[in-house]
């Protein structure tokens, strides 16, 4: 995995703030939110009540018509907001408004077709222009990101990829490499919603990525509790939690996102053995 | 070529061809030669179309897919198995049976149709199923899934899946399941479980992203039983390859009919299974012009249609670059189509390569076009065609009777020289209640005519 100074001006925000966590003896919480949900100026507030109360990095999903990787809440809420009209450059607006007003890293997550669309350098361009640290990217594999490789080397954009239980060691060590800021350990053979307890899988997943040279791993995909968090915390560089996000924002809007993350964030301390 | 489409081909493709085949002429005097072959392309890229545009946690089991069709291909216990279940359980070679009287209303070309539609349960789907359940058996699957929109694929894989002993599941959207009720009840009787899917449109696509989700959480025991020659590699020429029996037959079938091969090949096209089957067998024939007609629904010009490669721009969608109906926010639009075996918004990603090189012509035929042509066949030859095949034939009629123009300004043979070959990929049992409600065949207070209303295809 490239450290993000290596070779060109721009560092990696991703990154730098998940070593931030690290150099406060603490993993990194990553939160989750859909654009536009339930409105462009919603998520903006949710998105720096995620960065005042112990997120530190924040992922903005782009709704999408047809997202095979997310279970229903996540579904529900992105259909909602292209009911109500969401437009894909209104991603920028939201990036720029959580990163005028906090130091959270701010990344865009986006199934690859809008970003097709709109031109892989357009889009990375503005971006990047809106303070953006880089793309999470959940269909689109290393061996068909040529493109992205090289806008996101041009603006200085994290890529990164996911990494599954089902990832070959070859497959592993690819994606590894290709990857900048962190690379995305999905903890679970399914798609995103809240389950009861973390898959053991994680772990391994995790290992293997960091002996495939990933210096920053962090898990995603069922995480939903504080005890989520504490387990993952053991042995992952960051902890991303979405479903469990969205729905409070859903039941108990601005309010209720800032009360769960600062939840949350009680689990990233390694307990002392 | 009826190409509205503002977009300019993706770059790579042959301008030259294209723009010969935009004025009306032959793609090339002999193509094939000094060329490389068209046929058995292998994926997973056909010119900048097809790859694998999927979620990591799915590429381990595209990867052993790959490996084990490889393996399938060159193991003649395995082509063996195919050949026998296609003769003594399908009923193959599906029969080519010359449409006299048909063809008078196409310009008086000699018309040909294949008759996919006498296959076991129906169309065409029957070859594809048989070879990826026989896929799933060999590594060890117990389960398939698959998604289906009219249920004809439902059905062809729930009958797979009973011969071979899996477990089927198939999501179907849950405006599909109410507009085909008995063909539900047609999979359960066959064993299978069927999944309303009530997210986004309901429809085809929405049954895609279904069954998706579900082979990310279960791929472990299940394999997915695509329906049609689209999706990641080793989809699209996978499934090719266990439809190219349809050309390969039909090719040889005419040679001995008439002693030569057909100056047009016609097939409807959704994700466009049943076309390239035909198609692939005619490719390096250089004499042979091939046409693929999409859903044109109520006109392409209403935005009411499924005309992907004729309106759509390139775009990723269930694994493939391809064609694709979508917004200007990358977003997908819902097609529209009477039939609902076209109504898909996306397609095969060799079709948008043949496209492009200009080998083979795209063009919409409408819902009404299509219905004119049901009918013509029903009272003609005594044959009941499925909706989406009646699109082929009313391309055909097109074709015919601009060869009977050439003919007539002196350009060509006689018409009744000419040869143009028709897929009947599947049989239209299935659309008797829309089309006696299109016809208005129904007394209006039956309750055949309650049911039509409702789209029911039994």
């Amino acid at each position: 995995m490239s450290t993000g100074q290596d070779g060109n001006q721009h560092a990696s925000k991703s990154a730098a703030a998940i070593d931030r966590a690290r150099a406060q003896g603490r993993a990194a919480l990553i939160g989750y939110l859909p654009a536009g949900y339930p409105s462009v100026k919603d998520t903006i507030a949710a998105g720096i009540a995620l960065a005042e109360n112990g997120a530190d990095l924040i992922e903005i999903g782009i709704p999408y018509s047809d997202p095979v990787m997310d279970g229903q809440v996540i579904q529900a809420a992105t259909t909602e907001a292209l009911a109500k009209g969401f437009h894909v450059r209104e991603v920028f607006d939201v990036v720029r408004g959580i990163t005028s007003k906090t130091d959270a890293a701010v990344l865009v997550m986006t199934y690859w077709n809008p970003v097709v669309r709109m031109g892989v350098d357009e889009f990375s361009r503005r971006l990047a222009e809106a303070g953006g640290a880089g793309l999470i990217t959940p269909d689109l594999i290393p061996d068909e990101a040529a493109e992205w490789m090289t806008a996101s080397d041009k603006y200085g954009l994290d890529r990164v990829f996911l990494v599954a239980p089902s990832s070959s060691p070859e497959r592993m060590k690819r994606t590894v490499d290709a990857s900048r800021g962190f690379v995305y350990a999905v903890s679970i053979m399914g798609v995103t919603g809240a389950r009861t307890s973390v898959s053991s899988a994680a772990r391994d997943v995790v290992a293997a990525a960091h002996a495939a040279g990933a210096e920053r791993v962090c898990v995603g995909l069922g995480v939903s509790t504080a005890s989520h968090v504490r387990e993952i915390a053991e042995y992952a560089d960051g902890v991303i939690v979405g479903t469990a996000l969205v729905a409070a924002i859903r039941d108990g809007g601005v309010d209720a996102v800032a009360s769960l993350t600062k939840d949350l964030s009680t689990g990233l301390t390694k307990e002392e053995a | 070529m009826v190409r509205l489409m503002v977009d300019a081909p993706a770059a790579g493709s042959d301008e030259s061809t294209v723009d010969a085949f935009l004025q009306g002429g032959r793609p090339a005097e002999h193509p094939a030669q000094g060329e490389p072959s068209l046929r058995h392309a292998p994926g997973p890229y056909f010119g900048n179309y097809g790859g694998r545009w999927m979620p990591e946690s799915l590429i381990a089991a595209l990867d052993e897919l790959e490996d084990t069709f490889e393996k399938a291909k060159a193991d003649p216990e395995f082509t063996a198995q195919i050949a026998d279940l296609n003769k003594n359980y399908s009923g193959r070679p599906s029969l080519l049976t010359e449409a006299k009287r048909f063809a008078e209303h196409a310009g008086g070309v000699r018309i040909f149709l294949k008759r996919e539609d006498l296959n076991h349960t129906g169309s065409h789907k029957i070859n594809n199923v048989l070879g990826q359940a026989l896929l799933a058996k060999r590594m060890g699957k117990t389960r398939v899934i698959a998604e289906t929109g009219a249920g004809q694929h439902g059905v062809a894989s729930a009958t797979a899946a009973a011969l071979l002993g899996l477990e089927c599941v198939v999501y179907m959207g849950a405006e599909d399941c109410r507009r085909q009720s008995l063909n539900v009840a047609r999979m359960e009787l066959l064993g299978a479980t069927v999944i309303p899917v009530t997210n986004g449109s309901q429809t085809l696509k929405d049954a895609i992203n279904e069954a998706l989700r579900d082979w990310v959480a279960n791929v472990g025991n299940t394999h997915y039983l695509l329906g049609t020659a689209a999706g990641a590699h080793p989809f699209p020429a996978m499934v090719r390859y266990f439809h190219e029996v349809i050309g390969e037959e039909a090719r040889a079938q005419i040679l001995d009919q008439t002693g030569r091969l057909p100056d047009a090949v016609c097939a409807c096209i959704g994700g466009g299974s049943n076309a390239i089957g035909i198609f692939h067998g005619f490719l390096d024939d250089p004499s042979v012009k091939i046409y693929g007609f999409e859903a044109g629904g109520e006109g392409v010009e209403t935005g009411r249609h499924a005309a992907t490669i004729t309106l759509g721009k390139p775009g990723v969608l269930h694994g493939a670059r391809s064609y694709l109906m979508q917004d200007d926010d990358g977003q997908t639009i819902e097609s529209h189509s009477i039939s609902a075996g076209l109504d898909y918004p996306g397609v095969g990603p060799e079709h948008s390569y043949l496209a492009d090189i200009g080998r083979v012509s795209y063009e919409p035929i409408t819902d009404s076009e299509a219905m004119e042509a049901f009918r013509l066949l029903c009272r003609t030859e005594g044959i009941i065609p499925a909706i989406e095949s009646a699109h082929a034939l009313a391309g055909a009629i097109k074709v015919g009777q601009r060869l009977a123009a050439d003919a007539a300004a002196g350009k060509a043979t006689d018409a009744s020289e000419k040869i143009v070959m028709v897929n009947l990929s599947g049989r239209g049992d299935k659309d008797v209640a829309t089309a006696a409600e299109w016809f208005d065949l129904l007394d209006k207070d039956s309750p055949e005519a309650e049911i039509a209303k409702e789209g029911e295809q039994l």
